[in-house]
């Protein structure tokens, strides 16, 4: 894993648009149709988005994201990795956004810890909660394995993502459980949003699950495609219509 | 100070669905409207439309079109015993806000209720004994009968331009059609929506048990349809987007795409936005509603304008919140059982189901909530309740669609949540989902109710409205029992593999279940039993109108809106027939 993220970040672009096109060929069932690569200049269009600076991540926040962006989403012959598909640049720009400042979030106290039924009462903002949260699990990962998350190998890493997922990570004065339910969740929607919040970089989420994207017209294909697998050369996202 | 305005024939409190019909009818009878709405305007031009529309971490994650948790919430607990805490964001319900409300996002499933819904405490009586209510059950019969609505449900299908096939036209059952549902004056506006290749299956499943699948009806035009106000309306495109978002195709029902266009340039009508009605001036001795204090929000200004009708169109927990803060009625207490105020709130009780298909290509992004199969044989007293151990029922639905992909990836039980694993699964199976839906009663409880928080408030300083609900054992075995049958649907369909999803014991405000909660203004015959009288006038008020799911006794096991459109457009009728000519109460006390 390591070494994978040191690769340059150009050729990886590369093969996420062969590898996402295989994955879709496969997910319709369609072995006969030839896998179409992300044309050149989309290729470059997001390389050159991958390097820009991080909005609010500090270089702490930015290697556990990666690290555990690439252990949600490895690299394997349906997609890249999580990183290189664009999710640390879109949980970065989210955490940014109006929403990761706690917009429309009713925040005023007493904070009281309340029943699991009653959800999310804490007075953390998703980046400041994002913020604790990585450095309790650090603080954990450091005590546990002797590192902080983003040095551990593979299969360390997929262990202790096991641990908090399962809450069996007592991390101090932070829920793990918790923490790993926002990360798994805000990992899947980089991996699956429209690209044009900086994930799923060259569409290839929805290369691999066969999903067509824009413009979702379909009255006049129902009928045809009923249990036949309706197939698109390209999927089409917000910015191909802009 | 208020600064006090001009009084006006009549003032909506929320443009919401409810808010943009009444106003319409008002204003085409003369009166001089007057829309008071906490959220932005929405215009569909603007908003919905292409690529932008698309946007499902927008919409459907963030919920951008909801209302703002951080200026108005509600506390929630599960029994009276707890702590009730503020809901930070919502999730379990979505009430929105804007000129539109809570439809723009709605899933479109169009519903009437049972003739039998309307009579139930009387029905079960006659059919189980005059002691087999539970006496903590505080189901009421309806102060109006089907029949009296049927021709309200009409011309709310008319407006909606609904998609769907009649079961029972005039009395005559028809083959394909909901054969259980009370009688129709006239067919769906626009033919059913086609099915998708889940539906059909859970239709030839259905059938072959003996059930009667029928078409979901849908809140939408399958085809180009003119409304009752002269709008011209598109077709459902199947864009798999509904239940979070507004329909750029103008199909999906809603106040923006479907009376706005009509209502937006009449001189008698004005509408206000960003103005957040904190109170109703009561006076107590006249039993009337002088007129409405809001603060614009743009301005921080606070107004005060006078009406001589004030039509309360705020949704389900608004319309509770304005009469308790208002000291408008008795508000409810579940000790005493005295008090009406905030009484048997109810909810929906949806328990779902997924079944895996190796073999079949399900296209999971086509689709439409109307091109599902239905079930009504287990709904409400469609089916003998004797020995069963509870009362109430729902609809099952299935079908395949409408799942775009960062909410809509279902993968069987046991499967990993990430990893290479995860992501193998989710790519076999994407294409292979069929979901199923029960979409079940809640049958009021004396625990559960609307009252007022002691310890949080709103952006206005107002404090919270409070929310005590729990799933009740009757509405918990109603939904195993409709499970069962979801169970023998889908094991005639010969998955590779399903799931059935039982709700938890106890009610949880995450995840997503519906945005169907019912009651707090309850409706029915006399002051003694209700707030709302048959024409959903205010026992105390009577130039107060309520509108909406607030009005119901109990929520019977079909969404809401078809009857919430039902009653406000019978409510017009009346007023503008009557009480218009001679104000005062509709009804003698
Ligand atoms: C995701 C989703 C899916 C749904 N699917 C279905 C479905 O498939 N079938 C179905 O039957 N129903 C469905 N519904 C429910 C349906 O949307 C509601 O029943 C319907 O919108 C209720 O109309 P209303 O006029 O009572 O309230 P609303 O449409 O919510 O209107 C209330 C308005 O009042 C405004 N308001 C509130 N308080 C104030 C105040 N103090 N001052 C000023 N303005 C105020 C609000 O901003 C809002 O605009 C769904 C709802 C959601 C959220």
């Amino acid at each position: 894993m390591a070494e994978v993220s040191k690769l340059p970040r150009r050729d990886f672009l590369k093969a996420a648009g062969t590898a996402g096109a295989t994955g879709a060929a496969m997910a319709t069932g369609l072995a006969g149709c030839s896998p179409t690569t992300g044309t050149p200049t989309s290729t470059e269009a997001n390389a050159s988005a991958a390097i820009q600076p991080p909005l609010v991540l500090t270089p702490e926040e930015e290697a556990f994201f990666s690290a555990s962006v690439d252990t949600i989403i490895p690299a394997d012959e349906l997609s890249p990795s999580g990183t290189d598909c664009g999710c640390v640049t879109f949980i970065d720009r989210q955490l940014a956004s109006a929403w990761g400042g706690g917009a429309k979030t009713y925040r005023a106290g007493p904070f009281v810890k309340g029943t699991p039924e009653q959800g999310y009462q804490l007075p953390l903002t998703p980046h400041q909660f994002f913020v604790a949260g990585i450095q309790a699990a650090n603080e954990w990962s450091r005590k546990t394995y002797g590192k902080p998350y983003d040095a551990l190998g593979p299969a360390q890493r997929a262990e202790a993502l096991t641990a908090w997922e399962a809450g069996k990570a007592e991390f101090s004065s932070f829920d793990s459980r918790l923490f790993f339910q926002r990360l798994l969740q805000i990992t899947m929607e980089g991996f699956f949003a429209d690209p044009i919040h900086g994930g799923n970089r060259n569409k290839v989420s929805w290369r691999m699950l066969g999903f067509p994207g824009l413009p979702a017209t379909y009255a006049d294909k129902v009928d045809q495609y009923r249990d036949k697998p309706y197939v698109v050369d390209e999927p089409q996202s917000i910015a191909d219509f802009s | 100070m208020a600064t006090k305005l001009k009084e006006v024939d009549a003032v909506m409190i929320g443009m919401g669905m409810t808010g943009a019909m009444m106003a319409k009818e008002f204003t085409m009878a003369g009166l001089r409207v007057v829309g008071l709405e906490r959220g932005p305007d929405r215009r569909p031009h603007e908003e919905s439309i292409l690529p932008r529309i698309r946007d499902e971490l927008r919409y459907v994650q963030r919920i951008e079109l909801m209302q703002d948790n951080s200026v108005d919430t509600i506390a929630f607990r599960n029994s009276s015993g707890q702590t009730a805490l503020p809901i930070r964001r919502w999730s379990a319900f979505l009430p929105g806000e804007g000129v539109g409300g809570t439809l723009n996002h709605w899933g479109g499933m169009h519903w009437r209720y049972l003739p039998t819904d309307f009579r139930i405490r009387s029905v079960i009586r006659e059919r189980y004994g005059a002691s087999a209510i539970p006496p903590d059950m505080t189901i009421e019969d309806w102060p109006v009968t089907y029949d009296e609505l049927e021709p309200y449900y009409d011309r709310f299908d008319k407006m909606c331009g609904a998609a769907g096939k009649a079961g029972n036209l005039k009395g005559r059952k028809i083959d394909g059609g909901n054969v259980f549902e009370g009688p129709r004056s006239d067919e769906y506006p626009t033919p059913p929506l086609k099915s998708s290749a889940g539906a059909v299956l859970m239709a030839e499943a259905s059938r072959s048990l003996g059930f009667h699948p029928f078409p979901s009806p849908f809140g939408a035009s399958s085809t180009p349809y003119t409304n009752i106000y002269g709008v011209q309306l598109g077709r459902c495109e199947y864009c798999g987007f509904c239940g979070r978002n507004t329909c750029e195709a103008n199909a999906k029902a809603s106040a923006p795409s479907h009376i706005m266009p009509v209502l937006r340039g009449d001189p008698r009508f004005e509408l206000r936005t960003h103005a957040f009605v904190s109170k109703l001036i009561y006076d107590r001795q006249a039993k009337k509603v002088t007129g409405v204090l809001y603060t614009d929000m743009k301005t921080g200004e606070e107004y005060e304008q006078p009406a001589n009708i004030v039509v309360l169109s705020a949704y389900v927990f608004g319309n509770t919140h304005m009469l308790l803060t208002s000291g408008i009625g008795q508000p409810y207490d579940p000790r005493t059982g005295r008090g009406l105020v905030g009484k048997n709130y109810c909810y929906q009780f949806e328990a779902p189901a997924t079944a895996f298909f190796e073999n079949r290509n399900l296209n999971p992004f086509i689709g439409a909530p109307g091109d599902r199969m239905v079930i009504d044989d287990f709904n409400g007293e469609n089916f003998d309740h004797s020995g069963l151990g509870f009362f109430g029922g729902g609809y099952i639905v299935g079908g395949s669609g409408a799942a775009p992909p960062i909410g809509g990836r279902d993968v069987p039980p046991g499967t990993p949540a990430w990893g290479s694993q995860w992501k193998k699964e989710t790519v076999r199976w994407y294409y292979r989902a069929i979901e199923f839906n029960t979409q079940g009663s809640v049958y009021a409880n004396r625990a559960n109710y609307l009252d007022i928080d002691p310890t949080y408030k709103d952006s206005l300083g107002r404090p919270l409205l409070r929310l005590t609900y729990n799933g009740t054992d009757n509405d918990h075995a109603m939904s195993r029992y409709l499970l069962t049958k979801v169970d023998a649907i889908i094991k005639a369909m010969n998955p590779t593999t399903y799931e059935m999803r039982p709700r938890p014991r106890n009610f949880t405000i995450v995840p997503y279940q519906s945005t169907h909660n019912t009651g707090g203004t309850m409706m029915g015959t006399s002051p003694g039993n209700s707030v709302i009288n048959r024409y959903l006038q205010a026992w105390d008020a009577s130039n107060l109108f309520i509108m909406g799911a607030s009005t119901f006794p109990q929520q019977p096991g079909y969404n809401p809106t078809g009857t919430v459109g039902a009653l406000a457009y019978w409510a017009a009728d009346k007023i503008l027939k009557d009480y218009v000519k001679r104000p005062g109460p509709l009804v003698q006390a």
